[in-house]
């Protein structure tokens, strides 16, 4: 249940409106990427590595080109150009070349008439091997002196960063408290519901139609044309309805090239559609984080420095891999004052899947170790936790340590809501063994400020198109993908135009009809898809206000736009009905076409040094959360009775999807600190399936109570800020964090599984019976408030 | 393998394909009759996207044979209702956010339909317990909850309206 905000005079933003695209959801019409099919269409499968490290001598394709259906066969030799989300990490190509990096690594693929035949050809393909010796461990890899996964990355180690803001030495001297601690975050999968899916036609005039399961479109439409060796003029990518992504699908996935290669070879429409295995294989998940953390706080409670080393296992290829440790990095202290920060980041390869963005992009697991720590910091320094993150706010507007600018500020608010709605000062310490409560804090980007690719082009554009039927059409690249973001533009050209929005349809990421929106990652589309809506929307008002004033004999700033009708603001009689003002405009203009463009200010942009470039945001977003739990002291089994999650969105454009998104987020993070783990034996993954990676259903998931806080930030689209990610990092330290308060022991590798609560458990009896007992559970004596 | 011809019954309509006769019933509501409302997302039967009604249960049609299922009464999110005469389990999950990404959406809804069908005032243990079959990515399922409580009240108000014999009030 959820606290739900007001609308303050706004037609339509603030209400809590279904989602556009919500009927055709719900009748089975719409429709996703695997859905589609058109006549001739062949199926497409992808032969897999079966070894972690091979050299590839040779592949044999002509048993399988010679069996009866079989359309197309492509190894590597036909497209070997590299590629990569990145432009500083183009070290993939659509199947191997020379060796393979991992279980699971492209080989081939086929095209044939059906599945049953292209799974039949697969197994016809000779490929000789010499398998090498291959590096799981990232601490391990990081040593490696021979056989790197690739020649040219050193010891494995894909990317390092060294940051020192203030003066951390000085700054642990000046500390009271100091602890050290190491914290390991096993690997996750988005499992979105949806597995990849790509159709890719071959069309006349050597076109190239894509349909995409992608949350990244307008990359993909680059990425076929660097490896297909076509123009990008020739080059179609349609996003149909997605089956959500989590960043699964924000960089290029091997099926999606392979599909366009198939159809290039073989003139014809091709579908290549993932098995769950397969999802998993292609992964792009959140790495093995391990932290060395260590902090120091002073006997006030405040935090005087922070030293973290960050180790990620970032499987086979780049992917995002330097933007997620960069992310850990920049992220870590940034939510509170925070003076002093040391920050080495290692990215690693390993002969594993490549890792990539996964929701909360890097700056989940530094979270976890953080506010951990800095709960263990508040019981050593007598202090409540809840208290100690009051002592330790921003006040905005200000620029962060590591050059962030923050324009707005809601944790402070998050707290209180947490505080008072989990009852906090009554059950913190009042608690019976076995119950615990925690509270930790998170924060995210509304999208990077700096484009993965440097230009001075806007991140986003949008095109706003009335005719004479008086429909309002919105053209945008913003990819939905579950999240809301059509139904989110919908409400703001809505609002603006002050019209129904029954009014508006939506034309969404199409790379033909559509301008150029950077897709969906990084909490970006809200602020900077919805700032260009806005701006586009604004446009046309302007030149509908334009054309009425002048037939109303006013002036345009007279006019406003409600319910449907262009009216003067204190004259009722000068009055148009919407249908009316599209006409006069259409005569007066001719044509009738808004336009709105997003760039990041400047002054949003960041920092000057190596790395400086990741985490610049044009606004964050902060959450709050409250964990109650349960655990049995005798089997170690976690039950999580309750999460209470504040989040700053700035402005919930419309409340039911952020609470969604916030909701969402909480049972994400949830999955990660009880149950998700990617399990890994000499590189080859032991439960590639949604049986044994459990992800959380009905019967486990928490109790979620949503609260929207709002800071309106001052350049957000209506004081809107992020509301997708944000909130996932604080689920997991307040869980850990409460069952520290339930049973007294501090769990820092998450899953939190009830194995590793035993074991701690049993640790403390142990240390308990050979030496003189501390007090049993830590509750602090020193409450604050 | 050869084809055979297998007379379906979805959605109330009689219909005839030929397929192999170990075509799964998803493969062939799918590809074969061209409802691919019905969704694979999984390889092991642990997801529940395909789920439809086979006499008023809930299945997972990627692990039943379409052969098997002549002269049953089958129950597609196509059946449910169409968008101009949604069923108000459709309604509730449109309307209060059950739905996000949509994909898992027609299998929860036809596990919701099964649940409302045999017992029309679940508890809440109830309904986890009903929709613990499906698996949702997006929603961490509240607002499905919230979904299937306006199903609920919308049935009710339905068959209140029914029994005192006027048309049924629009319940927000």
């Amino acid at each position: 249940m959820a606290d739900r905000a007001q609308t303050n005079g706004f037609s339509i933003i603030g209400k809590p409106l279904a989602m556009a695209d919500a009927v055709s959801k719900v009748t089975g019409i719409g429709k996703y990427a695997d859905d589609l099919s058109v006549p001739g269409m062949l199926i497409g499968k992808i032969l897999h590595s079966p070894y972690p490290h091979a050299r590839i001598r040779s592949i044999d394709t002509s048993r399988a080109e010679a069996l009866n259906g079989v359309k197309a066969v492509a190894t590597g030799q036909d497209a070997p150009n590299p590629y990569g989300i990145l432009p500083i990490g183009h070290d993939e190509r659509v199947f191997a070349v020379d060796k393979a990096r991992y279980i699971g690594d492209n080989v081939a693929a086929v095209a044939a008439t059906t599945a049953e035949i292209a799974e039949q050809a697969l197994d016809l393909l000779r490929v000789d091997y010499e398998r090498l010796p291959a590096w799981f461990d990232p601490e391990e890899s990081m040593k490696a002196e021979s056989d790197w996964i690739h020649e040219e990355r050193a010891h494995n180690i894909e990317k390092e960063y060294h940051h020192v803001f203030g003066d951390p030495d000085q700054g642990f001297a000046q500390a009271d408290f100091v602890a050290e601690e190491r914290y390991y975050a096993g690997e996750v999968n988005h499992a979105a519901m949806e597995p990849h899916s790509t159709l890719a036609i071959w069309e006349p005039h050597e076109r190239l139609t894509v349909h995409s399961s992608t949350q990244v479109p307008f990359y993909l439409h680059r990425t076929i044309a660097e490896v297909c060796e076509m123009p990008m003029s020739q080059i179609r990518v349609i996003k149909p309805l997605i089956g959500s992504g989590f960043g699964g699908k924000s960089e290029i996935i091997p099926l999606e090239i392979a599909a366009c290669v198939l159809a290039k070879k073989s003139r014809k429409p091709v579908k290549i559609t993932y098995t769950r295995e397969e999802v998993f294989l292609a992964h792009r998940g959140r790495p093995i984080t391990i932290v060395y953390l260590k902090v120091g706080i002073t006997r006030a409670g405040k935090i005087a420095a922070v030293q973290a080393r960050v180790v990620q296992d970032g499987g086979a290829y780049c992917g995002y891999g330097p933007v997620t440790v960069l992310y850990s990095g920049a992220l870590l202290g940034a939510i509170y004052d925070i003076a002093n920060v040391r920050y080495d980041g290692f990215r690693v390869l390993t002969n594993k899947p490549a890792c990539g963005a996964m929701r909360g992009h890097g700056t989940v697991n530094v979270r976890f170790a953080f506010e951990s720590i800095l709960d263990q910091l508040s019981h050593q320094a007598g202090l409540d936790p809840l208290e100690v993150r009051r002592r330790n706010l921003l006040k905005a507007p200000c620029i962060t340590a590591n050059s962030l600018r923050v324009t707005s500020y809601g944790l402070p608010e998050c707290i209180e809501k947490v505080f008072e709605r989990s009852n906090w000062k009554g059950k913190k310490g009042k608690l019976p063994y076995g119950k615990g409560i925690g509270v930790a804090c998170s924060h995210y980007v509304s999208g990077a400020a700096n484009p993965i690719v440097r230009s001075n082009m806007p991140h986003t554009t949008v095109y706003i198109k009335i005719d004479r039927d008086s429909a309002v059409t919105v053209y945008t690249g913003a990819s939905e993908i579950g999240q809301g973001s059509d139904t989110m533009q919908i409400q703001i050209a809505a609002e603006v135009l002050g019209v129904c929005t029954e009014r508006i349809k939506l034309v969404g990421a199409d790379t033909e009809l559509t301008p150029v929106d950077l897709g969906s990652y990084s909490s970006r589309v809200t602020f900077m898809a919805g700032n260009a809506c806005l701006n586009a929307a604004k446009d046309m008002r302007d030149q509908l206000f334009a054309a009425v004033a002048k037939k109303l004999g006013c002036s345009p700033s007279d006019l406003v736009a409600k319910n449907d009708r262009v009216s003067h603001v204190s004259d009722p009689a000068k009055s148009v009905s919407f249908d009316e003002a599209v006409a006069i405009a259409l005569e007066f203009h001719g044509a009738l076409v808004g336009r709105g463009t997003y760039a990041p200010p400047e002054a949003a942009r960041g920092g000057k040094f190596r790395g400086a470039g990741v985490g610049p945001s044009p606004a964050y977003s902060y959450s709050a959360q409250v964990a109650e739990v349960t655990v049995d002291p005798e089997t170690g089994h976690l039950h999580v009775d309750k999460v209470v999650a504040a989040h700053d969105c700035g402005k919930a454009l419309n409340p039911l999807t952020v609470e969604g998104q916030i909701e969402g987020s909480v049972y994400m993070g949830f999955g990660q600190a009880l149950q998700e783990d990617m399990i890994w034996k000499d590189g080859r993954l032991m439960n590639p399936s949604l049986l044994e990676y459990r992800i959380p259903g009905t019967k486990e998931n928490p109790d979620i109570e949503s609260i929207i806080v709002e800071s309106v930030d001052p350049e957000g689209p209506f004081g809107a800020k992020e509301a997708g990610e944000g909130s996932l990092a604080a689920t997991i330290p307040a869980i850990a964090n409460a069952v520290y308060d339930a049973v007294g022991v501090r769990i820092n590798s998450v899953p939190i599984t009830p194995e590793k609560i035993l074991e701690a458990l049993r640790a403390k009896e142990k240390a308990l019976a050979t030496s003189k007992p501390p007090p049993e559970k830590s509750s602090a004596p020193g409450m604050a408030r | 393998m050869n084809k055979g011809i297998v007379h379906l019954r979805i959605n109330g309509e009689e219909r005839e394909i030929a397929i192999a006769p170990n075509r799964l019933l998803l493969d062939a509501l799918r590809e074969d009759l061209g409802l691919t409302g019905s969704k694979r997302g999984c390889d092991d039967s642990s997801c529940g996207c395909c789920a439809v009604l086979i006499n008023g249960v809930p299945m997972l049609s990627c692990v039943a044979l379409a052969a098997s299922y002549e002269n049953c009464d089958i129950t597609t999110v196509e059946g449910l209702g169409g968008p101009s005469d949604l069923d108000p389990v459709q309604e509730g999950y449109a309307e209060m956010g059950g739905a996000q990404c949509g994909y898992c959406t027609p299998g929860f809804m036809i596990a919701t339909k099964a649940l409302l069908d045999r017992n029309p005032n679940p508890t809440m243990e109830e309904i986890r317990e009903a929709l613990s079959g499906n698996l949702c990515r997006c929603t961490g399922y509240m607002q499905i909850y919230e979904s299937v409580k306006y199903a609920l009240e919308k049935r009710r108000a339905i068959s209140a309206a029914a029994a005192s014999g006027v048309r049924a009030p629009v319940v927000r």
